[in-house]
């Protein structure tokens, strides 16, 4: 990777069935809009393109939504049309998100040869009964089926998406799960914390409930989870984000180190030259080729400032001191050194020295305790 | 206008239990008079404030002149003073009293006589007014007009064989009360070619004419050039307009005289110096003595009030300024407490005065408020013979210094129907009520007598009145004097730090209760902070109830990916503001909403 790498986005907004949990952009839809939908992104990538000249693009990335009720020809014309209007890096790491029971293995054999190398495979948990309340549209036997047609597909990059901290989650099934997933050994596994967002049918159905977890018990899970993943000899580096030496994912590592990328697709939010901005969140707006940038925001010194901060600090190697005194010709000290002092103090970060430079990470409690670290990043 | 024909003034005003359709009948009346057409009116044209017109009340009393042409085929002026009807507001219904002669009794034709409705007819009787009864509401399905006019008869001692049956909802029966204002209430007395004598009935503040009078004159006249004198304060001046009232507007006239109601202005700049109830007469040529005045206004309840951002001091001095001004009735001194900063003690009617004090705040001066739980005058006997009126608990002396303490007590009516007499009293039971009687207006509702202490009933009586009953309770009360009481200052201490705004004073048999529920609220008010925060509540130093905020253990988004960036610093941004508007105790951020969660302590749990 160089200096001026960037990342493209591409936002797949279908799903067979909404999980109870999400609160995404996603919905079902019929064949022809889905066609309808990869023509008008090809166009939006064609349209963009002039952006990108000069800047190889390191990372792309297919999410949604479901990418994989997209047939191969569909995702090969999308790539088709991006490496004719944009330069690839030679390693350019290419994810595409998978569900359980949507793949099959000619799509899957499409989609390698049409340069897919990277597979993220949403499975959440192995427990029947938890499956069931999120509202997974797949059994834990049809991720195993899904699981070794990818690996039999040649793909030698997966992830797994697992949740935790679910009403009710017990250690027992947690570990369970995470056990199981060991054993196939995927290269990468990310946990996330469930999060009840507000008019999900799972938080119309728990908000209240004396099953959801507290804090402790949600963080109790976490530590052991972790611990679990690292002895496994999976070592996390983000929150979420655990990876086997040498995979962890380039295109999230990215996000928290605030490279560029452009998005397409509806609601995709983009990062470019300092700005930050979002395409239209209405399907029937982008079909109509509204690709009118919304939610348009410049970004000061001060907003960039802040965003290393809060982005370099979920991953567990930090934020490198030296590194923000070069980008922002500040003194790192002089800027945050009393924050730092205060979360030092309270143990919540500390300070370590790498290859000669000076970074600054998260503690254990720290990244419970993130949105507070990151809180004292915020300037006036 | 030439020489007003004095027997043709009609002075009146309209009073009601609140709910009983006041306002909606002074809306068709000044309809039905042709003010203004009914494309114009507004609902309630006589609610100025959106507050009044939003909650239905009305809150000032407010006045409006009319004419009408009646059967006999003369042109009658008629002044409609419009009262409010809650009892914090009794204050006012007096004054507007004293500037009439005759008053309009509106009673509901479903729910009958109620205790405000008795209230406000021993008030009219006692300012000597003629009072005629009207039935309201009489096209609900509900209505029994017959029953109510017997109940009239019998309970309140009005003839109401004939008193007018109206809806004013839809304009039926409007003529007829009309008629009967001018049939019933009589032409003001009074010599205007004595000697100025002018009752001020209010007073507000115009920026452009500095102090606009209201006034009723008794004798004499008042015209521009007048030079006038406030008999009370001694204030002078010469009169720049006079004038009457329509519907929202000033109307200025010629001269007024005897027997009217209208308003002055005399470039006076300072409202203290116009004191409601004072006589204005004729520096030149001044009558004998002032007219009876109206007694002073008792701040009932009392509570400190102070900016949720401390740099907005100074705003809400302002506007505590300028809103008294236009209530005399609101008192204010500024005060500093050691959680929340600098702010003002203030003095109200009632509860329902402070609610409507800390809207009007909220939303025409755009203040961001945080309140204080609400007290009453204790009396504190010190050991020395000093005696100390106390409105703000932190100042109570140390329990040595004390010799006994005082609270005020209330005469309560409250009016029920027979069957939820049980809870109702079981209720004043609780709040330590003193039963004295029952009197049975008809077989079906009663009016029950207690004694209740004032700092009882203005949290949430009206509320656990209105649940126990399932509406059907009205309540009045007038304080009745002060008892000597067993009183204790219960404090509460968060992460062993006193918070001087949340003390107060209770009785010492609630003071276990009270300090555990308000533990309870509060445990659920203050966020986790990196440490464990205990609530304590205490008596004298004695711990009587703890809580414990439990120490945060988690503060983390699973996900930040770039859709999720925007958002995640919008959120830091949130808990930043958040932040910077709590209020610093010790090492403990306290929010707020914290203050003023302890005011809605469910009494029924």
């Amino acid at each position: 990777m160089t200096d001026t790498d960037i990342m493209l986005y591409i936002h797949i907004p279908f799903c067979v069935r909404k999980c109870s949990y999400c609160d995404f952009l996603s919905q079902p839809a019929g064949k022809d809009i889905q066609e309808n939908y990869v023509d008008v992104l090809c166009r939006q990538m064609e349209e963009t393109k002039d952006k990108a000249v000069g800047l190889p693009v390191s990372s792309i990335f297919f999410g949604g939504g479901t990418p994989s009720l997209l047939t191969g020809m569909q995702i090969g014309k999308i790539l088709e049309v991006i490496r004719a209007n944009y330069t690839l890096t030679e390693d350019c790491e290419i994810s595409m998100e998978m569900n359980p029971g949507t793949v099959n293995p000619a799509d899957l054999e499409l989609y390698k040869k049409a340069g897919i190398n990277r597979v993220s495979l949403g499975l959440q948990s192995m427990q029947p009964e938890e499956l069931k309340m999120l509202g997974r549209i797949h059994t834990a036997q049809k991720f195993l089926e899904s699981y070794e047609m990818v690996k039999k597909a040649g793909f030698t990059n997966v992830n797994v998406d697992l949740m935790m901290g679910l009403p009710g989650q017990s250690w027992e099934a947690l570990g369970d799960t995470i056990e199981k997933i060991v054993a196939i050994a995927p290269e990468h596994i990310s946990l996330y914390s469930l999060i009840l967002e507000e008019g999900t049918k799972l938080y119309k159905e728990y908000a209240d409930s004396d099953t959801l977890l507290t804090e402790e018990e949600d963080r109790a899970l976490y530590h052991k989870a972790c611990e679990l993943l690292q002895k496994a000899g999976y070592e996390q580096y983000e929150i979420s984000n655990f990876a086997r030496p040498g995979f962890s994912c380039r295109h999230n590592e990215g996000y928290w180190r605030r490279r560029p990328y452009l998005s397409f697709g509806i609601g995709a939010a983009s990062f470019f030259e300092e700005q930050r901005w979002n395409n239209t969140s209405v399907l029937k707006d982008y079909l109509r080729g509204d690709f009118t940038p919304q939610d348009h925001e410049a970004l000061t010194e001060q907003d960039a400032m802040e965003e290393f901060m809060f982005l370099g600090l979920r991953t567990l190697k930090g934020i490198c001191e030296d590194e923000f005194t070069r980008c922002f010709e500040e003194d790192f000290r002089e800027v945050y050194g009393e924050a730092v002092d205060r979360l030092l103090a309270e143990g919540l970060v500390q300070e370590r020295e790498r290859s000669g430079s000076c970074w600054l990470s998260c503690t254990k409690e720290g990244l419970d305790l993130n949105n507070y670290v990151c809180g004292a990043f915020l300037l006036d | 206008m030439s020489e007003v024909d004095q027997s043709r003034i009609r002075n009146f005003c309209i009073v009601a239990h609140i709910d009983h359709g006041k306002s909606t009948l002074a809306d068709r009346i000044i309809e039905k008079t042709g003010l203004l057409t009914s494309r114009e009116m507004q609902a309630q044209v006589l609610d100025n404030m959106d507050l009044e017109r939003e909650r239905g009340i009305t809150i000032k009393a407010q006045t409006v002149r009319i004419i009408y042409t009646a059967k006999d085929g003369k042109e009658y002026i008629l002044n409609l003073i419009d009262t409010p009807g809650h009892v914090d507001f009794n204050y006012e219904v007096s004054r507007s009293l004293a500037a009439c002669e005759g008053a309009i009794l509106v009673v509901d034709a479903s729910q009958g006589i109620e205790a405000q409705t008795l209230a406000n007819v021993y008030m009219a009787l006692e300012h000597d007014l003629e009072v005629f009864p009207v039935i309201n509401k009489i096209d609900l399905p509900s209505a029994h007009p017959d029953e109510v006019k017997e109940e009239i008869e019998d309970v309140i001692g009005l003839e109401a064989q004939d008193a007018p049956l109206v809806s004013a909802k839809n304009g039926i029966g409007i003529e007829e009360v009309l008629e009967a204002i001018v049939e019933k209430v009589p032409a003001p007395a009074g010599d205007p070619d004595g000697a100025l004598q002018a009752l001020i009935f209010d007073s507000i503040y115009d920026s452009y004419k500095g102090v606009i009078v209201f006034c009723r004159l008794k004798n004499g006249r008042i015209k521009k050039g007048t030079r006038v004198r406030m008999m009370a304060t001694g204030a002078e001046a010469e009169v720049v307009e006079v004038g009457y009232f329509a519907p929202g507007q000033f109307i200025p006239c010629e001269e007024l005289t005897a027997g009217l109601v209208g308003y002055f202005t005399a470039s006076i700049k300072n409202v203290k110096d116009t004191r409601v109830g004072d006589t204005v007469t004729d520096a030149e040529r001044p009558c004998a003595e002032p007219l009876p005045g109206y007694k002073k206004v008792q701040s009932m309840v009392y509570c400190g009030i102070y900016p949720a951002d401390a740099a907005h001091y100074s705003d809400l001095r302002d506007a505590l300024e300028k809103l008294q001004l236009n209530d005399a009735s609101l008192k204010y001194e500024p005060e500093t407490s050691i959680a929340l900063g600098f702010g003002f003690r203030c003095g109200f009617l009632g509860l329902l005065h402070l609610d409507v004090i800390q809207e009007r705040l909220e939303r025409e001066y755009d203040l961001d408020l945080v309140t204080t739980a609400p007290g009453v005058i204790y009396k504190v006997f010190k050991t020395n013979g000093e005696c100390i009126e106390l409105t703000n608990p932190s100042n109570l002396p140390d329990p040595s210094e004390i010799e006994h303490m005082e609270e005020p007590i209330v005469n309560a009516e409250i009016m029920v129907s027979t069957e939820f007499i049980g809870p109702i009293m079981q209720l004043c039971q609780e709040r330590r009520g003193r039963y004295l009687s029952t009197e049975y207006i008809e077989t079906t509702r009663a009016l029950l007598k207690y004694e209740l202490p004032l700092n009882e009933i203005i949290y949430d009586f009206f509320d656990a009145l209105k649940s126990r009953s399932r509406g059907y309770a009205s309540f009045d009360y007038e304080l009745k004097g002060y008892e000597p009481s067993k009183l204790v200052k219960l404090d509460i201490l968060i992460n062993h730090e006193q918070v001087d705004a949340l003390s107060f004073i209770v009785h010492a048999d609630g003071a276990y209760d009270r300090g555990r529920k308000m533990c309870e609220k509060l445990v659920n008010e203050i966020p986790r902070h990196l440490f464990e925060i205990p609530i304590q509540a205490s008596v004298g130093g004695k711990i009587i109830a703890r809580t414990t905020v439990r120490a945060m253990r988690k503060d983390v988004l699973a996900k930040c990916y770039g859709g999720d960036i925007s958002r995640k610093k919008k959120l830091l941004e949130k808990q930043k503001e958040g932040k910077k508007r709590m209020r610093q105790v010790g090492s403990v951020e306290i929010p707020q909403s914290a203050f003023m969660s302890v005011l809605k302590l469910d009494n029924d749990d």
